[in-house]
Order: C-alpha cells, then sequence, then structure tokens
C-alpha cells in the first residue's frame, strides 16, 4: 500500500506550491498557510508510515522502488520517475518533511505581517518539493532535477524581500556559485555514465544498477568522478572554495535560513556523497580529498564564526563548520557517522535559527549582537530552547550533537582516509566552536542591555505559533543523539545498524580498543569544556578583554573580521579576471567579428547597388518602352473609336464591300 | 406587250431597296429611322429569298424561309424599340451624333 503511495511525499508539497502560486493572492491567510504547513505535514506522515513499513522488512531486504512511470526510454537506456525508499532514503525524508513541516508552522507566527504570504509560502512548498525529490530518486539525473530545484528556490527565497538591492544580489551570488558546484556534478556523472556505457555496453543513471556494475570503471576515471561530484557537493553544502554564498544567505528571512541551513539544500551534499558511496569506497584518493576539505572548512569556518557581530553570521559561519565535520565523517568512510551528524545538526541548527528568528522579531529586526543583552528574562522560552541548541552544538555530553561529532572525530582518527591531522584540526574547530556558541549565547542573552530604549520597551516574547516548534526542536536537540549511542556504551548503535544496508558495499572502519574510543571521548568533551570556559572568562568574567585582544592582534582580527578577505579575492582575482576576459573578447568582437560582418554588409550593398541600376535602366527600360509604344499606338487608334454606331457600320459595309470585291472580282 | 417579269427585276428590285435601306440607315440622325433603314434591307432579303425560290428552287422552302425572316423582323423590331425607349429615358434625346459615350 504505502510501497505506491511514496510518489506523494513529494507531490504534495508540489501540489501546495501550485495552488498558492496560482490563487494564493485571493485566498485569506489562514487558508494559505493551512495549505501549506497542511500538505508538508502530511508528507511527513506519509514518511512517517514509510519508515514503520521499511522496518517491518527484514534488514537485508529494506529497500523498496515506487515507480511512476519512464521518462526516458531510448531504447535500452532508461530512466524512470522512481522513487526509492531504503534506510538512508527514509532517514532524509523524515528530516527535511519533520524539520520541515516544524519550520513551515513557524513561519506562520514570523511571516504574520508580510505583504507576499502566500508567495513565501509557495516557494518554501517547492523548496520541500525540491529536497524531497532529491533524496526520493532513484536516478543521478532525477535527482540531478531536484538538485537544481532546490538551487533554484534558494535563490527565489534569500532574494525573496528584492527591494533592498543586497538582498537581490546575495539571491544571485547563491545562485551563481551553485552553478558553479552544478557544473562539476554533471561532469561527474556524464563522465561516468559514458565510460561505464562504452567500456560495458551498460547504458544507466540508475543508482542500483551503478552500484552493480561499479568495479567495471577504472579507479582513474572512479576517482576523478568522485571529484567532481564532490565539486558539486561543495557548492551546494557550502565547502571551501565554494562556501561564500552560505553566509550572505542570511538575507532571506529567518525561517528560510533554517530551511536552507537545517533541513534542506546544504544536506544535499552530504546526502549525495553518502548516497555514492559505492563510488567512494572504490576511489579512496577521492575520499581524502573529501576528508581534507571537510577538516579545512571545519576549522577555518570556526575562526570566522570567532568574530562575527550579526547574530546569523555567526550561526551560518557555524553551518559552514558543521557541515565541515558531516564531510569529515563522510570522507574517512564513515558515511552513517555523517548522516548521523546531518540529522543531530538539522535538529539543532534549526533551533538555532528559529530561536535567532525569534530574537530579531522581538528587537524589532535589529540583528547585531553587540546591541542586545539581557534578553533572557525577558523571552524565557527562546532563551531555554537556545542554550539547549548550543549545548548540543557545542558537544556537552548527553546532547545530540555530542554523541554525532564524537563518532565522526572518533572515525576520524581510526579510519586509513583520516588521521591526526584530520581529527587534530576536528577538536580545534570544536574548541572554537564551543567559543563562539557560548559567546553568542552570553553576548545575546546575558550581561547589561544594550538595545536603545524604544527598542527594549517592544521586546516581548513570540507567539505560540513560534515558539511551539521551538520547544519540539528542543527535545529533539536534547535527546535526538541516543539513538546513535557508540557500542563504547555497552548498547547497540541503532543508528548505524538500520543504515548499514546501505553502506554495505564500503569496507568496515576498523575497530579501535575502547580505550581509545574512551580517551578520544574525553578529548572531545575536554575541547567543549574549554571553549566554553573560556567564552565565559572573555564574555562574563573579564569583558574587556575582548577589545584588548582585537587591538593587539589588529591584523589577525582583521582577517577574521573580513572573512579572510575571500569574497575581496574572488571578486578582484576569478570575477575581475573574468571581467578581464569579457573586455578582451569585447574587443575582439568589436573588431574582427563586427568588422567582418560590416565589411560583408558593404559588399552586400554595393552589389545591390549595381543590381538596382541593372534593374532601373535595362530592365525598367524595356518594360516601360513597351508600355509607351502600346500607349502611343492606342492615341493613334483610338480616333477610329469615335462612338457614333454609323461610323462603324460605315466600316463594316466599306469591309462587307471589300470582301465582295475579292469574292465576285 | 410586256415581257414576263423576270428574276433580273426581282433583284432589281431588291438591290433599290437594299440600297435605300443602307442610305437611310448611314445617313438619318434618328435612331427610328435607322431602325427603318435597317428593315428595308430585310425586306430586300426577302424578296431575294421568295424570288429565287419561285424562279430557282421552285418549292416553298423559301417563301416559308422568308415567313420566318419576317416574323423574326418583328421580334428584332421590339427589342430595338424597347432599346431605343431605354436610351431615350436616360439620355432625353435619340439623335445619334449625339450618342458618343463610347468615344475612344
Amino acid at each position: 500500500m504505502i510501497e505506491h503511495m511514496i510518489w506523494m511525499i513529494p507531490v504534495l508539497p508540489l501540489t501546495g506550491a501550485i495552488i498558492n502560486l496560482l490563487i494564493g493572492k485571493r485566498l485569506p491567510r489562514r487558508v494559505v498557510d493551512s495549505i501549506a504547513v497542511g500538505s508538508i505535514s502530511l508528507s511527513f506522515v506519509l514518511a512517517v508510515t514509510a519508515y514503520f513499513h521499511l522496518i517491518s522488512l527484514p534488514a537485508d531486504q529494506r529497500q523498496f522502488t515506487d515507480t511512476v512511470y519512464t521518462w526516458i526510454g531510448l531504447g535500452s537506456f532508461q530512466v524512470n520517475l522512481a522513487f526509492l525508499i531504503d534506510p538512508l532514503s527514509a532517514v532524509m525524508i523524515l528530516i527535511v518533511s519533520g524539520v520541515g513541516s516544524v519550520i513551515h508552522l513557524y513561519s506562520v507566527g514570523y511571516m504574520h505581517g508580510d505583504k507576499r504570504y502566500s508567495r513565501y509560502f509557495a516557494f518554501l512548498n517547492l523548496f520541500a518539493f525540491a529536497m524531497l525529490l532529491l533524496v526520493l530518486s532513484s536516478s543521478i539525473l532525477l535527482m540531478f532535477v531536484g538538485w537544481e530545484g532546490v538551487g533554484l528556490c534558494s535563490y527565489l527565497l534569500i532574494g525573496f524581500w528584492f527591494e533592498k538591492i543586497e538582498n537581490a544580489r546575495a539571491g544571485m551570488k547563491a545562485f551563481v556559485v551553485n552553478r558553479i558546484g552544478d557544473f562539476g556534478f554533471i561532469a561527474g556523472f556524464l563522465l561516468l555514465f559514458t565510460t561505464l556505457g562504452v567500456k560495458t555496453g551498460i547504458w544507466s543513471l540508475d543508482f542500483s544498477v551503478l552500484k552493480s556494475n561499479i568495479a567495471l570503471v577504472p579507479v582513474a576515471v572512479l576517482t576523478a568522478t568522485g571529484i567532481m561530484l564532490f565539486v558539486g557537493a561543495t557548492g551546494k553544502s557550502a565547502q571551501i572554495p565554494l562556501y561564500v554564498w552560505l553566509p550572505d544567505a542570511m538575507a532571506g528571512p529567518t525561517p528560510v535560513s533554517a530551511l536552507i541551513h537545517a533541513a534542506t539544500m546544504v544536506t544535499a551534499g552530504v546526502y549525495m556523497i553518502a548516497r555514492m558511496n559505492f563510488l567512494y569506497v572504490l576511489a579512496p584518493d577521492a575520499l581524502r580529498v573529501i576528508a581534507i576539505v571537510g577538516a579545512l572548512t571545519a576549522f577555518f569556518a570556526a575562526t570566522i564564526g570567532l568574530v562575527q557581530n550579526d547574530i546569523k553570521k555567526v550561526l551560518a559561519y557555524s553551518t559552514v563548520s558543521q557541515l565541515g565535520y558531516m564531510f569529515i565523517g563522510v570522507g574517512v568512510g564513515a558515511f552513517s557517522a555523517g548522516i548521523f551528524h546531518l540529522m543531530t545538526h538539522a535538529f539543532f541548527k534549526a533551533l538555532l535559527f528559529l530561536g535567532s528568528g525569534s530574537v530579531i522579531h522581538a528587537m524589532s529586526g535589529e540583528q547585531d549582537i553587540r546591541k542586545m543583552g539581557g534578553l533572557a528574562k525577558k523571552l524565557p522560552v527562546t532563551t531555554a530552547t537556545f542554550i539547549i541548541a548550543t549545548l548540543a552544538i557545542t558537544g556537552v555530553p548527553g546532547f545530540a550533537g555530542f554523541f554525532s561529532k564524537d563518532d565522526i572525530l572518533y572515525n576520524a582518527y581510526v579510519s586509513p582516509y583520516g588521521g591526526t591531522f584530520i581529527w587534530l584540526l576536528g577538536v580545534l574547530g570544536a574548541v572554537l566552536t564551543a567559543f563562539y556558541m557560548t559567546r553568542l549565547v552570553l553576548l545575546t542573552f546575558y550581561g547589561k542591555p544594550r538595545m536603545d530604549h524604544h527598542t527594549a520597551e517592544h521586546i516581548h516574547e513570540s507567539p505560540k505559533t513560534m515558539t511551539v516548534p521551538l520547544l519540539i526542536l528542543a527535545v529533539l536537540s536534547a535527546a535526538g543523539g541516543y539513538i546513535g549511542m557508540p557500542e563504547v556504551f555497552g548498547v547497540h548503535n541503532v543508528f548505524a545498524q538500520f543504515l548499514a544496508p546501505v553502506f554495505n558495499s564500503g569496507f568496515a572502519v576498523p575497530e579501535g580498543s575502547h580505550t581509545l574510543e574512551w580517551t578520544l571521548m574525553g578529548v572531545s568533551v575536554l575541547a567543549a569544556f574549554s571553549g566554553i570556559g573560556g567564552a565565559y572568562y572573555f564574555y562574563a568574567v573579564n569583558t574587556e578583554l575582548p577589545a584588548r585582544m582585537a587591538q593587539s592582534f589588529r591584523t589577525a582580527y582583521a582577517w577574521l573580521l573580513n572573512k579572510y578577505y575571500v569574497d575581496e579575492f574572488y571578486l578582484k582575482y576569478i570575477v575581475g579576471g573574468v571581467l578581464k576576459l569579457n573586455t578582451i573578447l569585447s574587443l575582439f568582437d568589436a573588431r574582427i567579428i563586427d568588422g567582418a560582418v560590416n565589411g560583408a554588409a558593404k559588399l552586400g550593398k554595393k552589389l545591390s547597388d549595381f543590381d538596382g541600376a541593372f534593374d532601373r535602366i535595362v530592365v525598367d527600360g524595356a518594360v516601360n518602352a513597351v508600355g509607351d509604344g502600346v500607349v502611343s499606338a492606342g492615341g493613334v487608334l483610338r480616333k477610329i473609336q469615335t462612338g457614333l454606331v454609323q461610323n462603324y457600320l460605315i466600316f463594316a459595309i466599306l469591309g462587307l464591300a471589300l470582301l465582295l470585291s475579292f469574292v465576285l472580282l | 406587250m410586256l415581257s414576263p417579269i423576270s428574276l433580273q427585276d426581282y433583284l432589281i428590285l431588291s438591290g433599290l431597296l437594299f440600297s435605300i435601306g443602307v442610305f437611310g440607315v448611314l445617313t438619318r440622325k434618328n435612331a427610328i429611322a435607322v431602325l427603318m433603314g435597317v428593315e428595308l434591307m430585310l425586306n430586300a432579303a426577302n424578296i431575294n429569298l421568295v424570288a429565287f425560290s419561285k424562279f430557282i428552287d421552285r418549292g416553298i422552302q423559301g417563301q416559308i424561309f422568308a415567313l420566318f425572316s419576317i416574323v423574326i423582323a418583328a421580334a428584332e423590331v421590339a427589342v430595338a424599340l424597347a432599346i431605343v425607349i431605354a436610351v431615350y429615358k436616360t439620355t432625353r434625346t435619340i439623335d445619334l451624333d449625339k450618342e458618343d459615350s463610347m468615344k475612344g
């Protein structure tokens, strides 16, 4: 039954989007948000049903496909519009539709007064549709449709308040940077497709077919494909060097940031790598690249996060950093650890963003944490949930982030593709994460209020539609990690076991000793607490210290504050280079191409001048001569036509006489 | 003693009659008079028909043909007079020298 209803999971939000796009403007607001929230919630219900159906099957048969129809059929090459449910996509649709529903609900309160209310919800639904399509598709081509779909929706939603030019620019930046990555993605899967097709005659883009034939492809091609696909992932999932769009994506409404950072979009890259695990386990070099890029991103994004003053910017860099951890996970071959962190991150990052939305809402739109402070008393629910999320992201034992981050760091240490360097970057990143998150909490919710009097008067806790989602996510952030408790605690890692069938083509990460695992866990915990303690000392005990530090390390501070000048670098050398190339090309265009075209035009004009003259003198002359001759002859002959009937009769009789004279004489 | 009337006499008569008709047709200004001339020419032809029938054919074929000709001439005159009336109604004259609207 549910096997044939899988298609409804993505189609429901699509329907909601279409209804709201077409007639949303004429519907009452209550109906608009009911359609949007209702459709995504129904998807979530179906996803849960599909999940329970899946776990009712034996572990090695947990996979089924819902084929809707044949999209492309060229001889033996077929692409079906088919949806695949296996443990991996089941986890993903639960996250996407679950967290997505919560964010939809929250938006009802947050977007309360917006003038493009129905359009907002239509785009939000469309976003959920694209992401669900991406995770459910059974072939790379269909996945790519969803992949582009989320890119489009991010553009639409980041630039949602397009009246301000920066917002529109941020939307365009996200789109363009993503397109650069997408190019890698296309090149990657086409390379795999053609190599496999030419070598073996198996033309297919289907995951299952690719999986069973992947060993026939040479390792060099697999490595190249893996790296190209990863380029696509760096675009979607905001890794070095294509992470620059994500911090700017803050221009959109805050629930959109939550959706992009938690449930959809940025997780697409991690999911794609995990989905293609059968390829990556055969291309260890590609895996190493992923792990190193992930580790560097995790560390450098965290350093930038230390000094940002915009509440959403801090969270944005923390997302980039956390995505780095996920790539460390999948990059060292611990795919389930990566997906586990993806899930826990979805919970606490959605919570952080929605919480920051609640803060911004209360602060009448203010986002600068230097102008906040002391909000804890006025926003009790927001503060409590925000702190839970912070504990989760910093990796305090018992909270969701602790288990997933620890899982990744442990695997990074013991995996043959990881190593001490990657582990060390991860741990340092964890210290920094704990530091900037604690700083954010202290500056926002504690200390002396620093806002102006007018804003202070308006601070109020958000309405129920906003606080209920916060509470739901807080519970998940606190408890969501227990399904992936490592075996060292004497339990089974339920999450990893559930995902194991999808990743069974891979290799087992070698077992470290329990002593090692406890040690590494201890280091992680120490990292978290040292970060928290450091931030507490800086921002609660010795509050003049940060300013003094910024003074004495002015250069370093400026580099961090300006995000290592990466945007400026891209603007000057890459965008500037392209512009210079454009100038040269435009000169070439003006001189040579236009010259050739103009020359041809001039030649054509000369030719037609000659033709025109010939036409005028010779052809027209002949025609006119004939006409003139006829006219003058007519002038003579017309005199015979007197119009007098008796004249005609005279001619007739004379003619008769003439004839008779011939006959008779 | 007068010699009996011969074929030539008939032919001379019809020749004279035809000529008078042609003269009338070509010279008269009045359209009715022109029609009269046409009638003379027709009847000259009828005389020929009867004369040849009497002297050469010796049957009644030519005479019957003349009767036909007279009936048809009557119809022709009816049509011609109708045309003259129509012309008079539009131009208020039947003077043929004034009817030159077909002048080239």
